[in-house]
């Protein structure tokens, strides 16, 4: 986790520094804006890396001489084949372009969106499957 | 349904998962990062081929003066959407959502991305947004046409009316998420999901630049995204964000647009350098030479990228020339680093010249000139003077070229992988001279005839110009490029039909995927070997030539061992090792 850390946050100082020179010398809002933006994109999961990587044991990827058995086991739960990303997709898709064509193909898009998410959580809560 | 997926213990075979359904419905359904990655990369394939058959198009208009093969119009919508397909849903979906999708959870040692459906969810918003840009064709007042930049006031609904302007910028709303949701994919699984001993620097290359460009998707995309946002309000709203009548500022969208624009360049760059170094030290039979400088040159490359947007700007009259023009030099730096390393890996290997190899040097080469002449336009007197002529078309293309080299060298090194069948190499070499060839003859007439004064964005020009001759010297040298292409078909064709069975390793791989079967079984391995450096297949299979904890420079002149593994130049069947 340190390793993560520290690259999140030395884009981080990067984007702090190169935004007070960029403000200072131009005095333009927009862009100091956005590089500030960069700072914080950076700061905040960094920042809790950091903290994070001071209080935890080293994970098995972590450790330089982890074997792979120290990982064994299971590492996560991983959804099997699911029809619903691709409702989803389609419904958000449609829902978009209501923004060229006008509002009736929100009505298809926000259906099968939303009959996707209910679909995802029914799937999930059924998981677990081994 | 939701699988368990456990680690792989060091021997032994757990039980095969899922199988996953075929056809259609399997396609429809699947959450495995192989099928995703794969969709990605076929669905880009037809995108490049359908803007390169544009840019043929534009070409042929361009061939002659006073030339009406197109009218104006068509001739603005072309460049426009042969310059938004080949950038927004051929280079990066193809490397970002194609081979890393692929490649990054196998060369960590996952069983699959960290979030498989939000990965689906990517694919299909990147495919149906495809198509929405395309569709465009299809209106009424033709697709968009104010260049794949949208620059205001151009863009704004008196300049741009109709629905295929707004089909492009819902379809580039669509695609930005697309990519946003892979970047969360890929920077989670490469930080939760490695396999033990797999520590931050023994990752891959390859797999570290896609981190970054994930990293670089999330600090740009979202930019882009807003100000689309703003510029369809301006178009259906009222709004005065970018329009001068309502004290709007029609230069901020360049500034927006610019924010994203040039960290796209290194989003769409940095994948294939990655790709290049772990193809180069394969083939050089070396490590990566200087792996933690190749790493943190990544890294500066990707934090220098946001804070030089402006360079495209220097015209405009409106922006800190000495900043982004210093700022813009300092990128050399560490890309000079890469080049330095790239021949140090290649220094005193035993090279195998495959067509993968060829294609990555061909991707040093040409990148190198690209980024040269980048070095000159990063010169605002330069630019000042090569501004919107054919000198920068020819130095970005000198760029995208490169990025092509990138993509075919990608695909000869893991299509054997992917597919469990290997590719002609001499077609491949033959493809590769074609393109290589094609290249050269276009963009050194671009480049002069830019000199010459000659403008981007025209349909038409007078044979009084005497820009006649070197036009006509670049259509053909674009025609071969696109013969170089076509073998590249050809090649797909001919090993599909009599395919060579491709063994699990069989270039002497370095790095996990070559631990796995080609193709690998759903949930990637059986077996992974022991993680104790940044080439954990290599030094498994020459336990003589690599220790532990052998030091890189050691590994670096040992001298290589031509009877431990055959050089296989595609044909041949390497040894398998595992089990
Ligand atoms: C055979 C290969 C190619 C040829 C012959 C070609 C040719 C052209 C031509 C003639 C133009 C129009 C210049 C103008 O009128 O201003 C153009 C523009 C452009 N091309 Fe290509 N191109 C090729 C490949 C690529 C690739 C691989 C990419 C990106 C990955 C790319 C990206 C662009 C972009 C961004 C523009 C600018 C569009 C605009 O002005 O808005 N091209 N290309
Ligand atoms: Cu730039």
């Amino acid at each position: 986790m340190k390793v993560e850390s520290r690259f999140l946050l030395f884009l981080s100082m990067f984007a702090a520094v190169t935004a007070s020179i960029y403000w200072f010398t131009s005095y333009e809002d927009a862009g100091s804006v956005m590089l500030l933006a960069v700072c914080l994109l950076g700061l905040l999961p960094g920042g809790y890396y950091y903290w994070w990587s001071r209080r935890m044991t080293p994970r098995p990827e972590d450790d330089a001489n982890a074997s792979q058995s120290d990982g064994a086991g299971v590492v996560g739960a991983f959804p099997g084949s699911s029809i619903w990303p691709f409702v989803l997709g389609l419904g958000a898709a449609m829902t978009a372009l209501a923004f060229v064509f006008g509002f009736w193909t929100a009505l298809f898009g926000l259906t099968l969106a939303i009959s996707a998410v209910i679909g995802v959580i029914v799937e999930s809560r059924r998981g677990g499957v081994h | 349904m939701t699988l368990i997926a456990e680690r792989p213990a060091v021997i032994g075979h757990p039980e095969e998962h899922e199988h996953g359904r075929l056809g259609v419905l399997g396609w429809l359904t699947s959450t495995d990062h192989k099928v995703i990655g794969k969709s990605y990369m076929l669905t880009a394939l037809a995108f490049f081929l359908l803007a390169g058959v544009m840019a043929l198009v534009i070409r042929t208009q361009l061939a002659a003066p006073d030339s009406t093969v197109v009218s104006q119009h068509t001739f603005n919508e072309l460049f426009t959407m042969h310059g938004s397909l080949m950038l927004y849903l051929f280079v990066g979906p193809f490397a970002f959502g194609g081979i890393a999708n692929y490649f990054v959870p196998i060369q960590v040692g996952a069983p699959d991305m960290a979030f498989p459906r939000l990965n689906a969810l990517s694919y299909w918003l990147y495919l149906t947004g495809g198509l929405t840009m395309v569709g465009g064709f299809l209106t009424v007042g033709g697709a968009a046409d104010f260049g794949w930049v949208a620059y205001a006031p151009l863009s704004d609904a008196v300049n741009s009316p109709g629905a295929g302007p707004d089909m492009w910028i819902v379809a580039l709303v669509l695609t930005g998420f697309s990519a946003i949701f892979t970047g969360v994919n890929i920077v989670t699984t490469v930080f939760y999901l490695r396999a033990p001993g797999m520590t931050m620097f023994r990752v891959p290359v390859f797999t570290w630049n896609m981190l970054v460009t994930g990293i670089l998707i999330l600090i740009a995309f979202p930019v882009l995204t807003a100000a689309l946002v703003m510029l369809w309000a301006d178009r259906h709203l009222g709004t005065h964000i970018y329009t001068v009548a309502g004290g709007g500022v029609p230069v901020l969208w360049q500034n927006l647009f610019w924010f994203f624009g040039h960290p796209e360049v290194y989003i769409l760059a940095l994948p294939f350098f990655g790709v290049v170094t772990d193809v180069l030290a394969t083939f050089s039979r070396k490590p990566v030479f200087g792996y933690r400088g190749m790493i943190f040159a990544t890294i500066s490359i990707a934090a220098l990228s946001t804070a030089v947007w402006a360079h495209h700007m220097f015209t405009t009259g409106t922006v800190l020339l000495p900043f982004f023009s210093l700022m813009s030099y300092l990128i050399a730096v560490p890309t000079g680093i890469k080049f330095f390393n790239w021949i140090g890996t290649m220094w005193r290997g035993s090279i195998d010249f495959t067509a993968s190899m060829y294609f990555g040097v061909g991707f040093l080469v040409v990148f190198l000139f690209g980024g040269v002449t980048g070095i000159f336009l990063a010169s605002p007197p330069i630019d000042f003077a090569t501004h919107d002529t054919y000198f920068v078309i020819a130095h970005f293309h000198e760029v995208v070229f490169a990025l092509v080299y990138g993509a075919f060298c990608a695909l000869y090194y893991w299509w054997p992988k992917m597919f469990g069948w290997m590719l002609r190499e001499r077609l491949g070499k033959l493809s590769f001279w074609l393109f290589f060839i094609g290249t050269w003859i276009t963009l050194i007439s671009w480049y002069i005839v830019g000199l010459h004064g000659m403008p981007r964005r025209i349909a038409e020009y007078s044979a009084s110009t005497g820009w006649t001759t070197l036009n006509q010297i670049a259509t053909a040298g674009a025609f071969v490029m696109a013969a170089g292409v076509a073998v590249f078909l050809v090649n797909v064709y001919v090993s599909w039909r009599t395919q060579v069975r491709a063994p699990g390793n069989p270039w002497d791989g370095q790095t996990l995927e070559w631990a796995a079967a080609s193709p690998p079984v759903h949930h990637n391995f059986t077996w992974l070997p022991p993680i104790r450096s940044e080439r954990p297949v290599w030094d498994f299979n020459h336990p003589d030539h690599t220790t532990q904890q052998v030091h890189r420079k050691e590994a670096a002149t040992a001298p290589s061992d031509p009877a431990a593994v055959k050089t296989a130049h595609g044909q041949d069947v390497g040894e398998e090792r595992h089990p």
